[in-house]
């Protein structure tokens, strides 16, 4: 009723004389009350366990007060200098007051850390200097510069500018292998110190390789459901689904008792006298053992949607190319696999963003060579508790994803897509 | 048209197909489709009439016997070798492709120039007039368009034999009639083979040169239409084939082919004897409802008449149709076309009907 101008709404009336507008919304609003109330508990706990921590973690990738809440004289004063202002005895005297403060609120090691994260090794020069704090007496830049001579360092004083804005790409910066150098131009790390953007490539890469195992893995088996007569395809149904019903660990732990160097592929191999016993081969805990378990997880997403589009094409399209003159060969390529396309891109869409994305698997059969950007993720929200950083990471990685789906939108659509 | 077996086009010899190893769905087949000829495969499902057509065209083996096409066994042909023009019953136009593409497909596979096949295309789609639809697709088109380009797709490349399983069924019955004829005359036009599988037995007496009745695996009769309405050879046909009047009976008395048949209520009635030879033997007459008559000087002298009750009279435009009570059995139905002159039954009415006796068969009892 939305589309109903505003004057043709006021020309129809119900019979006593009420707009028609009204009397609808009137008359409808009970049942979508209570449709509305059917869905908020979902809603609810869609906003607060979903939507607002994802919200906050990206905000926390653009924004960390590590410094600026703690440091606020010195923030201050870098808020009123021009940006290359040689640190004057206000400066000094601000910086060593902070000091004071955050080494009596114990929070001193969360400006080291934040200053770290931007120029390494400077997280010690605060915890250090602020154990000696409580000394500190005018003039401030002979004190501090007793404690160590580090603080004359204009690189140091350049980067605690820079965090001081508790508001920084620099996180997003980090994640795509650059830096700030000490006149705030972006640059590119240390070759040494650059791993996010192969890490990037290479989840992109090994996302890709494993769909399109999936999809050749798939599509026959995919076939075979689609076509076998009832008992025998919900039996083979029964099998795809079979891996849905087992534990994530179990599948990944049984992978690892298969493929590893004592294990029972190795073993076979080696009994049947094609591998040596010295030479067992090393099929778990690197790249192999990744794509190898993650395409055996991730192949029923693949069959299931091909399924789905398979069953309802007749048989009578491949026996009518048949019998206008195509060889089996191309009646598949021509007239079949056109028709399951919605399918395959339907799969392949969904396998790729779930391998992207994958944690557990790679993290436990991928040694040093088989993880993923998400675990390095994970790396940084437990280990090095760069939260800041992770989130960066994690946006990235959305965002990516979310490019790959609109490029598949302009090139397939959306609507073409057939999950099920 | 009978053919001889030499000159046969299409032959199906001792032909058997069996799916599970256990029971078979075609029994010892034998048929001869002449060149030109248009016969239609009739039947109920599972008569085995589409597994015919489906081993004709390649996409089943036979069990046993030898399919020949143009005097060469196809037993071991793969479809797309074989030439055959096929129309399906869901028509299976590539939805991917639009008309055009799908009308080109045979003649691209066939490695034909792209020239030559725009030629053709246009061609076939002129002769379905649907010469504007080429850049359509399939699912822009209605039933009855998607009819006419599945028929110029399996004409396009200039097939000799045409097969055709089921292809009106999904039509609605105005449009059904009308495609009728307009396959009758692209058969006629085009002097192709056509075999035609339906189980509408309407269609099979409108198109067919000769139909051949399936049921249970074996052909009943195979006859041209005319024949096959109005002499059955058994009585599966004289049931499946139109509406029909059963009276079973014994044979009392037999000369030649001239019967007459003791009814169980005790009346007796002229027949004329088609799969019955001794008297005292059971028998199912038909007698099909318009060539039952109620005014005796329609009769030949000398015939037999039995009392009826009429219980209701249905105006149905063209012909009345009367329900009567004939020999114990309520449903005995008569129909009277609606004339100027014609008598108007009324139920509760008491009348005497007979018929000729070539119009009423004594077949095997079922």
């Amino acid at each position: 009723m939305a589309d109903i101008s505003a004057s043709d709404a006021g020309l129809l009336k119900t019979s006593d004389g009420r707009p028609l507008k009204s009397a609808l919304a009137t008359a409808q609003q009970r049942s979508k009350r209570r449709a509305f109330l059917l869905v908020l508990p979902l809603l609810a706990f869609v906003i607060i366990t979903f939507i607002v921590p994802i919200g906050q973690l990206m905000h926390q990738a653009i924004y960390n007060d590590g410094f600026s809440a703690n440091m606020p004289r010195t923030t201050a004063w870098f808020a009123e200098t021009p940006p290359g202002t040689v640190p004057d005895d206000a400066a000094w005297e601000a910086l060593a007051l902070d000091l004071k403060d955050a080494a009596a609120a114990r929070s001193v090691g969360v400006v080291g850390t934040r200053v770290n994260y931007e120029m390494s090794g400077t997280r010690s020069l605060f915890t250090s200097t602020a154990r000696r704090a409580d000394d500190f007496a005018p003039p401030y830049r002979d004190a501090l510069l007793a404690a160590n001579e580090k603080w004359d360092d204009p690189n140091l004083w350049g980067t605690m500018r820079q965090v001081s804005d508790a508001y920084s790409a620099n996180f997003f910066l980090a994640a795509l292998d650059m830096t700030r150098d000490v006149n705030g131009d972006i640059v590119a790390m240390p070759e040494d110190r650059q791993i996010y953007v192969n890490l990037f490539v290479k989840t992109f890469l090994l996302a890709a390789l494993i769909t399109f195992t999936c999809f050749v893995l798939g599509f026959p088996i995919a076939h075979l459901l689609a076509t076998l007569p009832m008992k025998w395809s919900n039996l083979l149904m029964i099998l795809v689904l079979l891996p849905f019903w087992t534990s994530l660990l179990v599948r990944t732990t049984s992978w690892m008792v298969l493929l590893q160097q004592q294990g029972v592929v190795n073993n076979t191999l080696v009994a049947a006298g094609v591998i040596g016993d010295e030479s067992r081969l090393q099929m778990i805990y690197n790249q192999t053992g990744t794509i190898i378990a993650m395409t055996h997880i991730l192949l029923p997403f693949m069959i299931l949607p091909l399924y789905s589009v398979m069953r309802p094409i007749p048989p009578s399209y491949v026996r009518a190319a048949r019998s206008l003159g195509a060889t089996s060969w191309t009646a598949f390529r021509r007239v079949y696999l056109p028709q399951t396309l919605p399918g395959v891109g339907a799969g392949s869409l969904l396998v790729f963003i779930l391998a992207v994305g994958y944690y557990i698997t790679p993290a436990l059969v991928g040694g040093a060579s088989g993880q993923l950007i998400s675990n390095l993720i994970a790396f940084h929200m437990q280990d090095s508790l760069n939260w800041s950083l992770a989130s960066a990471l994690a946006a990235l990685l959305l965002g990516a994803v979310l490019v790959l789906y609109w490029i598949y939108d302009r090139l397939v659509g959306i609507d073409n897509l057939k999950l099920g | 048209m009978s053919v001889s077996h030499n000159d046969a086009f299409v032959a199906f010899d001792r032909v058997q197909k069996s799916y599970d190893g256990v029971s078979l769905v075609v029994k010892d087949l034998n048929l001869d489709i002449a060149k030109g000829e248009f016969l239609t495969m009739l039947g109920p499902s599972g008569s085995g009439k589409t597994t015919c057509l489906m081993m004709l065209a390649g996409f089943e083996t036979a069990t046993n016997g030898e399919i020949r096409l143009d005097g060469t066994n196809i037993n071991a042909v793969p479809p797309h070798k074989r030439g055959i023009g096929m129309v399906f019953q869901n028509y299976a136009l590539f939805p991917h492709m639009t008309v055009g593409e799908n009308l080109a497909f045979p003649l691209e596979v066939r490695g034909m120039g792209k020239s030559d096949r725009d030629a053709k295309v246009q061609r076939a789609l002129d002769m379905v007039q649907m010469g504007a639809f080429a850049n359509r697709r399939p699912a822009q088109l209605s039933g009855g368009q998607q009819q006419r380009i599945a028929l110029a797709r399996a004409l396009v490349f200039d097939p000799k034999l045409v097969l055709m399983d089921e292809p009106l069924g999904a039509l609605d019955k105005q449009l059904r009639e009308h495609m009728q004829f307009e396959i009758k005359h692209l058969h006629e036009s085009l002097g192709i083979t056509v075999v035609y599988v339906t189980h509408d037995q309407g269609e099979a007496l409108t198109m067919s040169d000769r139909i051949a009745v399936f049921n249970d695996g074996r052909i009943q009769q195979l006859a041209p239409p005319a024949d096959l309405y109005e002499r059955p050879d058994n009585s599966f046909v004289a049931g499946f084939i139109g509406e029909n009047n059963k009276l079973p009976g014994t044979l009392e008395q037999l000369s030649g082919d001239k019967a007459l048949v003791r009814l169980a209520t005790g009346e007796v009635i002229d027949a004329t004897a088609v799969n019955v030879t001794q008297k005292g033997q059971a028998t199912l007459v038909s007698i099909r409802p318009e060539r039952v008559e109620f005014k005796p000087e329609m009769m030949p002298p000398g015939a037999h008449m039995i009392g009826a009750d009429v219980l209701e009279v249905i105006y149905m435009g063209d012909i009345l149709r009367a329900r009567l009570r004939v020999a114990g059995s309520d449903d005995f139905v008569m129909k009277m076309r609606n004339t100027q002159g014609q008598t108007r039954l009324s139920p509760g009415q008491q009348i005497k009907v007979g018929w000729h006796p070539q119009d009423a068969r004594a077949l095997d009892p079922v």
